[in-house]
């Protein structure tokens, strides 16, 4: 079967008829980090896994592990910053991107 | 050995019949002017439980085709029916649905675009639709219609095709008036369109799909879409064959133009649906009068059938182009446009008259018919110009 990831590449003769994408739930292969110009930084030491981010993120970004947050997946946060604005503890501050890249 | 049952019935019955005999899995429909006796008698089989149809009572046209890609997505058969105002709203629905490769059947009525407002006979509806990737039969009769409409299933979900298809006659001359019909009998149409084979069910199978997929970045977009051009020009042999199979079942003749006298006439008028009785009328009487006049008509619109437009009017010294709708702006009205463009490779030049008639249900009279060919006569002699033409408005004063 073709790999979906390659479909960029394929032909018309090769895309499958309507558009369909033969392989159900492949988003997570779409990396949406591009898009962010702000970011969250996570503070371990303020958080207290309230998980009132977790909850917030609208695009699944905040990790988590047996109940405890362990940390932020960049390859998906767009930088909306509604994790940051709802957290209670000041475990979450945005930080422009290119400060981020320069450190 | 098939039977038919000879009845008096409109085009809009004759199109709840084919539903009815072809029971879609699913039909979610509006009701509007002059469509709605298709929809209505047709949920009326519902209620009886004359056919297991899911009827979705939507409410807008808007929703009504999102329904039915929705419902097309998962395998289903899907038909629903429209007209003029509601075939506007459904707009970028259409080419979602065609993007999408759902072979749904939609009835149209044909009729008048606002403002003003108008429920009576043109093709505006239609020509607004003609860019959106969907097959389009214009039928002449109700009989046509039916008989269209079973020819459209089968041409939509067959496996090379996979293309939504317009079934469309003209509101009210077509829809509403009564013909003498012949009905098949139900189990050779059941014969004639089997149950449609999905590609890739979204549910259902063991292997899940995404469908109505995101392509905005790259060139996948770009790609799909040719592919999508692609299809429906290639879809021509497909209707044939199948219009054949089916003609040879009914007894009445299958063909993608209906070209009347049109081998050695010199004048021949170019149209689509209903009124191209009463050029053909016009052509007998002028034909006992020694002129050889000819009536091409194009039963499938969309694809263009171009290499049978340009074999029926070859042998034409002068050509006369008649649309129901007009293209504001644009050199000529929709048909117009189609068939200089269908001429354009031919060599030499055959003088060409463009007509825009019966607007909003007006008239077209036979009178009209004969001011056209006699035109034409004029035309061939050099003693009138091309170009657009409005037929029979009132003169300027």
């Amino acid at each position: 079967m073709k790999d979906v990831r390659d479909f960029e590449s394929w032909d018309y003769t090769q895309i499958p008829l309507g558009g369909v994408s033969i392989e159900a739930g492949n988003s997570d292969d779409y990396e949406t980090g591009g898009w962010r110009s702000i970011r969250p930084v996570w503070d371990k030491d303020n958080c207290t896994n309230c998980m009132l981010c977790w909850v917030s993120c609208p695009d699944s970004s905040i990790l988590v592990k047996d109940q405890e947050m362990t940390g932020i997946d960049y390859q998906h946060c767009k930088g909306c910053g509604i994790c940051a604005e709802e957290c209670r503890f000041e475990a979450l501050k945005m930080i422009p991107e290119n400060e981020a890249e320069a450190e | 050995m098939a039977e038919q049952k000879v009845l008096a019935a409109n085009g809009n019955t004759m199109v709840a019949e084919a539903y009815r005999q072809a029971e879609p899995d699913v039909v979610a429909a509006y009701p509007i002017t002059p469509q709605t006796a298709i929809v209505e008698q047709f949920d009326k089989y519902v209620a009886e439980g004359l056919v297991h149809t899911e009827f979705v009572p939507v409410e807008s046209e808007h929703s009504s085709m999102s329904a039915c890609i929705g419902a097309s997505t998962t395998g289903a058969r899907v038909a629903t029916a429209t007209a003029s105002q509601g075939l506007a709203l459904m707009y970028e629905e259409l080419h979602i649905a065609a993007g999408m490769r759902c072979p749904i059947v939609m009835a149209n009525a044909n009729r008048a675009i606002s403002a003003p407002i108008n429920i009576h006979g043109d093709h505006s509806d239609v020509m607004g639709a003609r860019d959106a990737g969907w097959i389009i039969f214009f039928a002449e009769t109700a009989q046509e219609a039916y008989d269209n409409t079973l020819v459209s299933f089968r041409v939509a979900e067959d496996k090379d095709v996979q293309l939504p298809v317009m079934t469309t006659m003209d509101g009210f001359i077509t829809s509403h008036a009564m013909e003498r019909c012949e009905l098949m009998d139900d189990a050779t149409v059941a014969d004639f369109l089997g149950t449609r084979t999905a590609r890739e069910p979204m549910v259902g199978g063991d292997h899940p799909v995404s469908q109505g997929m995101f392509a905005s970045v790259g060139g996948a977009y770009f790609n799909l879409k040719q592919g999508e051009s692609l299809a429906i020009d290639s879809v021509k042999p497909t209707i044939q064959r199948i219009g054949e199979e089916w003609a040879k079942i009914c007894g009445r003749p299958f063909s993608l133009v209906d070209a009347f006298e049109c081998e050695d006439a010199d004048y021949i008028i170019v149209i689509l649906g209903s009124s191209a009785g009463n050029a053909r009328a016009v052509a007998r009487e002028l034909r006992e009068q020694g002129v050889k006049a000819g009536v091409l008509r194009l039963k499938l619109y969309r694809p263009f059938p171009a290499a049978e437009v340009r074999e029926g009017l070859k042998n034409a010294k002068a050509i006369a182009i008649m649309d129901r709708s007009d293209s504001f702006g644009a050199q000529y009205a929709p048909l117009g446009e189609d068939v200089r463009c269908a001429l354009y490779p031919m060599d030499g030049h055959i003088p060409t008259r463009d007509y825009i008639y019966g607007l909003g249900g007006a008239d077209v009279t036979l009178d009209l018919m004969r001011q056209v060919y006699s035109e034409l006569q004029e035309l061939a002699a050099g003693k009138l110009d091309q170009g657009k033409h409005y037929l029979g408005t009132n003169k300027a004063q």
